[in-house]
């Protein structure tokens, strides 16, 4: 479709409005209430462009670009006077209260508001008269509020309230008195109030955790990264300044988190900079403990010659770190660190997802499915990008039907509202306990895992019978299952959402089941599995035995020296038989970036790279690998990649020394040759001597500052810049400046675009794939040829025994990760830990709500908790709060005994 | 020939001109107020920090030769953490005197700051810091800026309206 602009003529998508077209041609039009995620809703009047009837117009009219669709030969000016001075008067006005905060601001030098004033023109202020002032509010530990900044374009709470479904921040007041806050003081209650520090385009809501070591956008060393936090693998910006890392930032993939992270994924950094990292290698029991790497290596030589050595990988170490573990100990010697019930799951997962008969699905497909089905996870809490993806599945299925019924653009936000009103799409929730995405909800029901996978089961039966043997299910539950049969019949894209949270593969088989037995010609059924950390698909696809074989197999062979790879062994396995490994072992080296309990245990402790201070690659629960990039540079700790520590290790072993460097990518190579399943990850980033035009991209923005006075009280000289062998990005502000490929955008800037909202000139189109292709490496394939795979197990009903009770995990969004809670702000948000249980459980076990219970299995005592009654948790069930520190190293999904 | 006598006359001429040269040190030269030599951190009338930790001189210095880390006081006053200019880089251009938004950072006519060891030329911000409100006396940024930093509540600085009261829903 051709149209003009400012007489030149240009070809655009049909059915964007005219302030998309015009971003995506590269050309600057300033707004504020549109959001590409949040659609248009033509309130702040900035992006006013004069339309033309034809080529004789000459005086045409002003109208909202945003408002507008594009049309065939549409002509239409920016640059025209009156609309230059329209958008240049509608920035006056707002900026007559806008304080005169700049420089206290938090959000100046990547304030979309400055960009705005800048691009106008607007530069001297003609109002002389005294500025309106509010009161603020306290939000809680994760934003911060300066409701003076306010211009009122209505953005945050279209995302808190209608994109992300909170409800305790909203609008109050009246005419120019309008106030965004909540009913009183309080922390916010969404699990993705984060995202309002990005969705404000001034400084009204600021990160506060940044506010702590506050540093302005141009003086951060920016590089890409994933997230860590949750299986799902969001794409964030780690950003650095004086050796610590200062912030995370959303990284737009327009297949993976898009515009938006959840608050674990952005205020959890902080471990990395945690009082508790370990910066010195140790060779313990000696008078001086702390070594140096030459010391390290002859220490480890004479531990490693000695005796066989066994490696304990790590679903949160990178897919690098437990290949090298792996080359190091050989593979027969190599095992995932976790426990043989996960370990289970996660090769089913595997399994499944390999056999290429449904699709493994990304979040920006989720939020395409026209009907949901999630069995047995509670993803708000496990994968909360998930649940934000599933809600505007939900929330834009009737809006995108009735869109298409009667010609309304989809971007046209209010009138899709009006039109849609509470009208839904599909989704059923079938999990053990209550989660706040049962509000939006059309079926939700609460039962035991094996009932939960009888429902399933029974699903796939209504949709193919004859599929499902064994079906004895009850008339309650077919009547269930023709309910949400009828409804996923219906849909187009349907999505099937499970989980290991659970720990029960009757669940993930009955989802799986269903999602096979909806894959019919016309319908394409996707799949996905949420996993508990960010590499446990990773670590799974490497298809090594569980801790628990280590385990037998120490004991009855003895004398091993046991290498730990970042995990704390005592997270995932019963204490007892931790200890039992570790004092079958001869000698424990243990590689890791946090003190924890297996890090007592060691006699070498090597410190480790996190995400920040080194590279990797990650496996998302889509099976998409994705690189993340070092931030910090790294020149006097010992800390390195584990890899590095175990590829120099294997030297050690091997008496070679071919004394070449080694990057990540020639690790990924020689993967790709040992682990045929990998085949294709070495191109998942460009390698490390990528250059453009010979230059490196830089890590750094060009407005970057003090480069000769950071280092000066140590040396006036300046040192070298610390060099970075291992990606093509430099740790200098000199380098490539235009737009590199996707993967490796270490920041999004363009001129006059300080702010976050540049990603558009990222884009290929508004709310597209980024230039170039999204970055990730999809390693699963659709088989067009893969035969339906029904597991067809269906379990028993779920028995309610006398005195035991089934042992299940209770996440939270914000509290349950391992690393994150190292981060003061969202420990003090974090839940007390605490078992819920039924008032029926209650009453057998002669308990009351807030009752102290102790929870014993197989003779191992676990801390006691107190116990909260739950009416939708079944009897028979006692949830306990999992990833706290409390909770470590339960033995969930067994039934265990309960002593008040 | 000519032309060496000429040279011999004017420069006779010149025992009668005002001197150019000066005995420094002995004698000192008068430097202008805004003369762009030695750079302090100047204090506002209540005594306060002036610089408020924007970044802004460091992002206009063209030598990149200021680094400093903005902090917070218990009222949410912003001051710099840690603030320093290496001299032996500085080049006076005053940019950062331009850039300031607090009248903080100044250039004041001194450039006695010769030293024989390099390293003495790296100003923390304990050396840079004057007890005196420099050439622009009178002004306190956070009098004029809207938020509340313990200098002023919301409302009562200058040209400003009382909060709004957000039960009202009079005009």
């Amino acid at each position: 479709m051709f149209i003009h602009i400012d007489n030149k003529t240009y070809t655009v998508k049909a059915g964007k409005n005219l302030l998309e077209a015009c971003l995506t041609l590269d050309l600057d039009l300033p707004y504020f209430c549109w959001h590409p995620a949040m659609g248009s809703v033509g309130a702040c009047r900035q992006c006013a462009v004069k339309v033309y009837k034809d080529e004789n117009d000459m005086k045409g009219r002003l109208v909202m670009s945003c408002m507008e669709t594009v049309t065939e030969g549409l002509r239409l000016s920016i640059e025209d006077k009156t609309a230059k001075a329209f958008r240049e008067q509608v920035i006056e006005w707002l900026m007559t209260n806008h304080p005169h905060d700049c420089p206290v601001c938090d959000e100046g030098g990547a304030c979309h508001l400055q960009d705005m004033t800048v691009m106008t023109g607007h530069d001297y202020r003609r109002y002389n008269y005294k500025k309106r002032t509010y009161t603020n509010q306290y939000l809680g530990p994760l934003i911060n509020h300066e409701m003076n900044r306010c211009i009122q374009c209505y953005r945050c709470v279209r995302y808190y309230r209608d994109y992300a479904g909170g409800d305790d921040l909203n609008v109050f007041a009246a005419h120019n008195h309008v106030y965004f806050g909540r009913e009183k003081d309080g922390v916010l209650q969404s699990p993705f109030s984060g995202n309002l520090s990005e969705v404000c385009p001034t400084g009204v809501f600021t990160d506060k955790t940044l506010k702590e070591h506050y540093t302005r956008k141009w003086d951060l060393t920016m590089a890409p990264s994933v997230c860590n936090h949750c299986s799902v693998g969001c794409n964030t910006i780690a950003a650095e300044r004086y050796g610590q890392l200062r912030c995370m930032l959303n990284r737009y993939n327009g297949d993976v988190n898009g515009y938006f992270l959840c608050d674990r994924g952005r205020f959890g950094y902080e471990f990395v900079n945690s009082e508790n990292r370990i910066k010195q290698a140790l060779i313990r029991s000696r008078t001086n403990e702390a070594a140096t790497e030459s010391e390290i290596m002859e220490h480890v030589q004479s531990l490693i010659s000695m005796s066989k050595v066994v490696g304990i990988g790590s679903p949160r170490a990178s897919l690098e770190s437990n290949f090298a573990l792996m080359q190091l100990v050989g593979k027969e010697n190599f095992y995932q660190g976790i426990s043989e019930d996960e370990a289970h799951l996660n090769r089913l997962v595997v399994e499944m997802l390999r056999s290429g008969c449904v699709h493994s699905v990304s979040l920006k497909e989720i939020e395409q499915a026209d009907a949901v089905l999630i069995i047995g996870e509670d993803i708000w809490n496990t994968a909360p990008m998930m649940a934000l993806a599933v809600r505007q599945a939900v929330v834009k299925t009737a809006a995108s039907q009735a869109s298409q019924e009667i010609k309304i653009p989809v971007w046209l936000d209010s009138a899709i509202k009006e039109l849609a009103q509470e009208e839904k799409g599909f989704l059923a929730t079938l999990t053990i306990a209550t989660s706040p995405i049962d509000d939006i909800a059309t079926h939700s029901w609460h039962a035991a895992p094996d009932d939960l996978a009888r429902l399933g089961f029974a699903i796939a039966s209504y949709l193919q019978p004859g599929k499902i043997v064994n079906t004895d299910f009850s008339e309650a539950l077919l009547d269930k299952a023709k309910k949400i049969g009828d409804a996923l019949k219906k849909a187009k894209n349907p999505v099937v959402i499970t989980g290991t949270s659970c720990y029960n593969d009757n669940v993930i088989k009955a989802a799986f089941d269903v999602a096979v037995a909806l894959n019919t010609g016309e319908r394409k059924t996707s799949f996905s599995c949420v996993m508990t950390e960010c590499n446990s698909m990773g670590l799974a696809m490497m298809g090594s035995p569980s801790f628990s074989v280590a385990n037998e197999n120490i004991k009855t062979n003895g004398h091993a020296t046991a290498v730990i790879l970042e995990n704390d062994v005592y997270k995932h396995i019963p204490s007892a038989n931790a200890d039992e490994f570790f004092n079958s072992c001869d000698h424990v080296i243990v590689l890791d970036a946090l003190h924890n309990a297996t890090t007592e245990k060691a006699q070498v402790l090597l410190p480790a790279a996190t995400f920040a201070d080194g590279d990797g690659t990650l496996v998302n629960n889509e099976g998409r690998a994705q690189r993340f990039f070092q931030v910090i540079p790294n020149t006097t700790s010992q800390v390195q990649e584990s890899w590095r520590w175990l590829k120099k290790l294997q030297t050690l072993k091997l008496h070679t020394l071919n004394g070449h460097a080694l990057h990540p990518d020639d690790l990924l190579r020689e993967m790709e040759t040992a682990l045929p399943q990998f085949e294709g990850i070495t191109n998942v980033s460009p390698k490390h001597d990528f250059t453009i035009h010979g230059e490196k991209i830089p890590r750094e923005p060009h407005r970057y500052s003090g480069r000769t006075a950071i280092l000066a009280n140590k040396n006036v000289s300046e040192p070298k810049p610390f060099n970075d062998g291992d990606s093509p990005l430099s740790f200098t502000m000199e380098g490539y400046k235009g737009t590199p490929p996707s993967g490796v955008v270490p920041f999004f800037w363009s001129p006059g675009w300080n702010s976050v909202q540049s990603v558009n000139k990222y884009q290929e189109e508004t709310n597209g794939a980024l230039r170039g292709g999204n970055p990730g490496l999809q390693l699963f394939k659709n088989k067009s040829d893969a035969r339906d795979l029904f597991f067809n197990d269906v379990p028993e009903s779920f028995v309610v025994a006398k005195d035991r009770w089934l042992l299940l995990p209770k996440y939270d969004a914000l509290g349950s990760g391992e690393l994150s809670s190292y981060t003061a702000a969202l420990k003090t948000l974090s839940p007390q830990p605490f078992a819920s249980m039924s008032t029926g459980s209650l009453q057998a076990l002669n308990a009351k709500d807030g009752d102290m219970l102790q929870i014993v299995d197989a003779g191992i005592m676990y801390g006691s908790l107190p116990v909260k009654a739950d009416e939708n948790v079944c009897d028979g069930v006692v949830l306990v709060t999992a990833g706290l520190r409390e909770s470590m190293g339960m033995s969930w999904g067994t039934r265990v005994q309960i002593k008040k | 020939m000519f032309s060496h006598i000429r040279t011999i006359w004017l420069t006779f001429l010149h025992l009668f001109k005002r001197h150019v040269t000066i005995q420094y040190p002995e004698e000192k030269i008068r430097l202008r107020p805004r003369w762009r030599g030695r750079i302090v951190l100047t204090k506002d009338p209540d005594g306060g920090e002036r610089c408020v930790g924007c970044y802004l001189c460091a992002v206009a210095c063209p030598v990149d030769c200021i680094a400093l880390q903005a902090t917070e006081d218990e009222n949410g006053r912003r001051y710099p953490e840690f603030f320093r200019i290496n001299f032996s880089r500085c080049i006076f251009c005053g940019y950062c005197e331009d850039a300031c938004p607090t009248y903080a950072i100044q250039l004041i006519p001194d450039f006695e700051m010769g030293e024989y060891n390099r390293q003495n030329l790296v100003f923390e911000k304990e050396d840079l810091l004057i007890n005196s409100q420099g050439k622009y006396p009178g002004y306190n940024f956070y009098k004029v800026a809207g938020m509340d930093a313990g200098v002023k509540q919301k409302g009562e600085g200058e040209n400003e309206d009382a909060p709004v009261d957000v039960h009202s829903l009079m005009p």
